[in-house]
């Protein structure tokens, strides 16, 4: 790139050119006065026009792009977290459980629901669409999962919950406590979930349930030394986003790629 | 003032760096790395619960145990059942591959009529009340002229429920004509039959024995149950020999522990001939020969006389050095075996082989033995009622079988399929006027193709229970979907070649996914129908219903294990094994040794076309499927070319990979050439299981179907067909 002088440099001697042509064909007009004048109104417009296309991308980026990625999509039944952890018996676990075989069963199926709402209990609008639109018809719902992960992440729930004693929280924040589904916003481009990359368009977040990316898993790994090694041991940073927290004092992510370690978790 | 080019720039040079510093280009970036797993053509399993679900693969006759792994309610992958008495834990590409014919484009999905001209493949779909009816009305109207004889069924099997309802509609109905596929189960059948007087079929204890003398059969390449017998070779690998008897180095040869080329059909002559060095030098077992069997001396006048190791060696081309000395390891070795029937056994053989194959097996005392040839009785549970046949029944089943089966020229023969197309062609005896196919795909598998078309084209009313669009379903009228094995419930009795009774349970792994019915369930509705005594034959509500009240105590078992065994099973000892005339073992050998003829003179096909079989194309009633096919190499299969095998000293006007035309007195087509120093000179090899003009775009009109290029040819004592290949020339194209 061409410093400022010689950028200078170069549009004083287009200017003299141009100046030389007014010459031929204009003898007796004082060329110096005119030159300076269009000079300085140029520039003006080539910083002005800096601007806008700075201005204009960062507003893009910022702004207009994130509302271009993602389509907002509501939930087939509004439902209500609260309402339900009050009335069964074992919290989370009670819908979201363990398969005999040690898998998560995530998202309930039409089956679990039916064992309670065969028929319409309350009065809420929404349980009486549920019922007849899925119940009565004996159709899954088609539940938009938030916290899907793309296909090459293999993931368990019982190392993290089961051996590990992760919250569910830690993960999927205080998703019990809500009383309505929120809007599910789809990336068009690649069909997962807003969730993973999270709300923050530059990747910042303030809790650990802000984001479900590779770095986040990375980073839980490496504050609580927790094994698999393999996740926080990569040799270089996943992300270029400036990240938002700091690195445990102690530790730091140390070199150390172990043979198979991306198919521990990328099967 | 005016906006410059300058300008301009400057506004991309704004832009760009008001890009680089929002996040768009690195989540774009991020997000193409995503997209890419997102791609609908990338298959990947849904999510969700997982199960395994135990079944019986009954995609060959083979009966190995399967355990499917499902995701919810899509079945995802077949593997084979551990601890299954027939296959432990193994599977073969076919067997694999299933789940292509349960969600595969070659399904046919519900019950189909047919509009256009017969095989023009123009259908209408039709309900099952309407396709029943139709069915009804047909076999009503040939039942009231007095017809009902000129009904025929072809099955694939004859033993398990589906057959024996099968049967026993066909019974009630009144007509003679069930006939099962053929294959080597019936020359053995009929070779224990004449040789042991018993009505059994043949198990080896494979996996006892030390010394397996092969005559052609492709141990390794599908020949009897293709997973059992693949473990086996294992054990022989460790602790046995095999010495394989062949044209062509086969993979089995090639696997084996001694390959012993032989000119192709002379078999017989050589086993006859290892007989004769046996005798001779006294290495039989005295005890058996002596007190077990009857008219040996007959059996040593004929074998001493006309099979001297230097004659065979003519005959056969196999040294007498190599005889002798092949004769000495087998009656020499512990637990010797001999097999035979070629390549994966669909072709019955000539009796005269097998007998003189199993003569063998009988010299060195295997018979019933550990190591050796076992009688095995069928797992006797269908125990019916026996019909009452009203008088149009009784008079239609005391006309004489179309196929000439038990007739006086073939007493002993219970079936006789190969002979139907000549028989209804010549229209020699009565006419065929219905014709039912059950799990079977006799326009593709029979020889003769162009014959056999030609008689579907002479049956006015053909039914094919295909679940897929076979060869025989396009050639049909009616066509009422079966559902596929996954899908249905099915009682397989032992598998063929096993040593010991077992009945495994196909389950329904996942719902129909179409429009089909069991065709158990089909046989009940078409017999309630006629009300009467075919009616009262059948007073079961549903095809489940009969195999649970059929089965039962042992469906308890069969529910939770998938297969019961009988593990007091002992074959029966020498004293009562035998219920010949004589209560002996037989060595007579009805028609003497000469080998079979095949079609075609020397001068106008100075070569031999034989087929061979290979573990990756399914070559009976199932077409390969795409995974199978797949896995074909390039010289069986180029592109939709077909690859024949000649030794470069027979080929030597061919070049390597050019195009020839293959002519057979039966018919004639562009095959490419592949030099194989593995195949004897004078030969040409041609892949079974290509050439359909059916089933999916995977699997149409890729190579040629041998059945197209070689017809049948009777053996003299069993009336089966005996070809093991055709006369045949190679012209440039």
């Amino acid at each position: 790139m061409s410093t400022s002088d010689d950028k200078a440099k170069e549009v004083s001697a287009e200017a003299d050119v141009s100046a030389e042509a007014v010459d031929e064909v204009e003898t007796a007009s004082p060329p110096k006065v005119n030159e300076k004048k269009q000079d300085n109104g140029g520039l003006g417009f080539i910083i002005l026009f800096f601007i806008i296309g700075l201005v204009g991308s960062l507003a893009v980026g910022w702004w207009i792009f994130p509302k271009l990625l993602y389509s907002q999509k509501k939930q087939p039944i509004d439902f209500n977290h609260v309402l339900h952890v009050g009335t069964v018996e074992e919290g989370c676990e009670s819908c979201h459980y363990f398969r005999e075989d040690g898998s998560f069963s995530g998202v309930p199926k039409l089956a679990q629901c039916v064992d309670c709402h065969e028929e319409v209990m309350g009065e809420d609008p929404e349980e009486l669409k549920f019922v007849e639109e899925y119940v009565a018809k004996g159709k899954e719902v088609p539940w938009l999962i938030y916290s899907r992960q793309p296909d090459s992440v293999f993931f368990s729930h019982a190392a993290h919950i089961k051996m590990g004693k992760v919250d569910c929280v830690i993960c999927h924040g205080y998703i019990g406590e809500s009383t309505h589904s929120r809007v599910y916003e789809e990336n068009r481009f690649t069909g997962y979930s807003r969730d993973i990359w999270g709300k923050n368009i530059a990747g910042l977040k303030k809790n650990t349930w802000d984001r479900m990316k590779m770095d986040d898993c990375a980073e839980c790994h490496a504050e609580n030394r927790a094994v698999p090694k393999t996740v926080e041991t990569l040799p270089w940073p996943i992300s270029w986003m400036p990240r938002p927290y700091e690195k445990p004092a102690s530790s730091q992510i140390r070199v150390h790629i172990e043979k198979d370690a991306c198919f521990v978790c990328h099967k | 003032m005016k906006v410059s080019r300058r300008s301009f720039l400057s506004l991309i040079i704004g832009g760009a760096a008001g890009t680089a510093l929002s996040p768009l280009p690195a989540k774009l970036m991020d997000d193409s790395a995503i997209w890419t797993q997102m791609w609908p053509w990338t298959p990947v399993p849904e999510d969700g619960e997982v199960s395994h679900v135990d079944s019986i693969c009954t995609l060959c006759p083979g009966g190995c145990g399967i355990t499917v792994r499902k995701v919810n309610d899509r079945a995802i992958k077949i593997e084979g059942m551990k601890g299954h008495p027939v296959n432990d834990g193994g599977i073969c590409v076919l067997g694999l591959s299933g789940l292509q014919l349960l969600y595969g484009p070659t399904r046919v999905k519900t019950p189909l009529k047919r509009i256009g001209a017969r095989g023009e493949g123009r259908w209408e779909k039709i309900s099952w009340d309407e396709a029943i009816a139709e069915v009804v009305k047909k076999l009503g109207e040939l039942r009231e002229k007095g017809k009902s004889h000129t009904v025929a069924c072809i099955s694939g099997a004859d033993r398990g429920t589906v057959a024996h309802l099968l049967g026993r509609f066909l019974t009630v109905y009144g007509s003679p004509n069930f006939i099962r596929i053929p294959s080597i189960q019936d020359s053995y059948e009929l070779t224990m039959y004449l040789m042991q007087g018993v009505q059994a079929s043949v198990g080896f204890d494979v996996e006892n024995a030390d010394f397996v003398l092969s005559f052609g059969s492709g141990l390794i390449e599908g020949w009897g149950s293709p997973v059992r017998m693949i473990k086996a070779n294992s054990i022989w690998k460790e602790q046995g020999k095999v010495v394989q008897i062949e044209p062509r180095l086969s993979n089995t040869a090639a696997k084996s522990d001694k390959w012993i080329p032989i000119n192709p059909g002379t078999e017989a002559a050589l086993a006859l001939g290892i007989a004769h060095v046996i005798i001779q030098k006294s290495m039989y077992d005295t005890n058996f020969v002596n007190n077990y069997s009857s008219d040996f001396e007959e059996f040593k006048q004929i074998v001493l006389n006309e099979f001297s190791p230097d004659d065979v060696a003519k005959i056969t081309g196999v040294s007498a050095s190599t005889i002798e000395s092949l004769a000495k390891s087998f009656a020499r070795a512990s637990k010797p075996l001999a097999v035979c029937g070629r390549g994966q056994g669909e072709t019955p053989g000539s009796l005269n082989e097998f007998m003189a194959v199993h003569a063998l097996n009988a010299l060195v005392g295997n018979i019933n033995k550990k190591g050796g040839v076992w009688a095995v009785p069928d797992p006797d549970y269908i125990k019916w009622p026996e019909v009452e046949m009203d008088r149009v029944a009784a008079d239609g089943r005391n006309k004489a079988r179309i196929d000439g089966a038990g007739s006086k020229r073939y007493p002993d023969t219970r079936y006789l399929l190969d002979r139907l197309p000549d028989a209804i062609n010549s229209g020699k005896d009565y006419p065929i006027e219905a014709l039912f196919v059950v799990g079977a795909n006799p326009v593709y598998t029979i020889p003769d193709s162009n014959a056999v078309k030609e008689a579907f084209n002479k049956v006015p009313f053909v039914v094919s229970f295909s679940s897929y669009m076979d060869e025989t379903a396009a050639n049909s009228d009616l066509i009422l979907p079966n559902h596929v094995f996954l899908e249905r419930y099915e009682d397989v009795p032992t598998p063929v070649g096993l040593q010991k009774p077992i009945i495994g349970l196909a389950k329904p792994v996942v719902k129909p996914q179409f429009n089909t019915k069991h065709v158990g369930d089909v046989i009940l509705l078409i017999a309630k129908s006629f009300g009467g005594r075919i009616a009262d034959a059948f007073p079961w509500e549903s095809y489940e219903a009969c195999l649970k009240k059929t089965l039962g105590n042992k469906w308890d078992k069969l529910i939770n294990d998938g297969f019961w065994s009988d593990s007091n099973f002992k074959p029966a000892v020498w004293e009562s094994a035998f219920s010949t005339p004589s209560g002996k073992f037989e060595f007579l050998n009805k028609g003497g040794a000469e080998s079979i003829k095949i079609e075609g003179d020397k001068q106008s096909y100075p070569l031999i076309l034989i087929p061979y079989d290979s573990m990756r194309l399914a070559s009976g009633f199932i077409g390969a499927p795409p995974f199978a096919i797949k896995t074909v190499e390039d010289t069986v299969l180029k592109g939709k070319e077909i690859v024949v095998e000649v030794n470069p000293k027979t080929a030597k006007e061919f070049v390597e990979g050019r195009h020839a035309i293959l002519s057979t007195p039966k018919g004639q087509a562009k095959v490419r050439i592949h030099h194989f120093d593995g195949i004897m000179p004078g030969i040409v090899a041609l892949p079974r299981g290509l050439g359909h003009t059916a089933y999916d775009e995977y699997l149409v009109d890729k190579g040629i179907n041998f059945n197209e290029l070689i017809g049948p040819v009777e053996d003299l004592v069993s009336g089966l067909n005996a070809a093991w290949g055709i006369r045949a020339k190679l012209t440039r194209a």
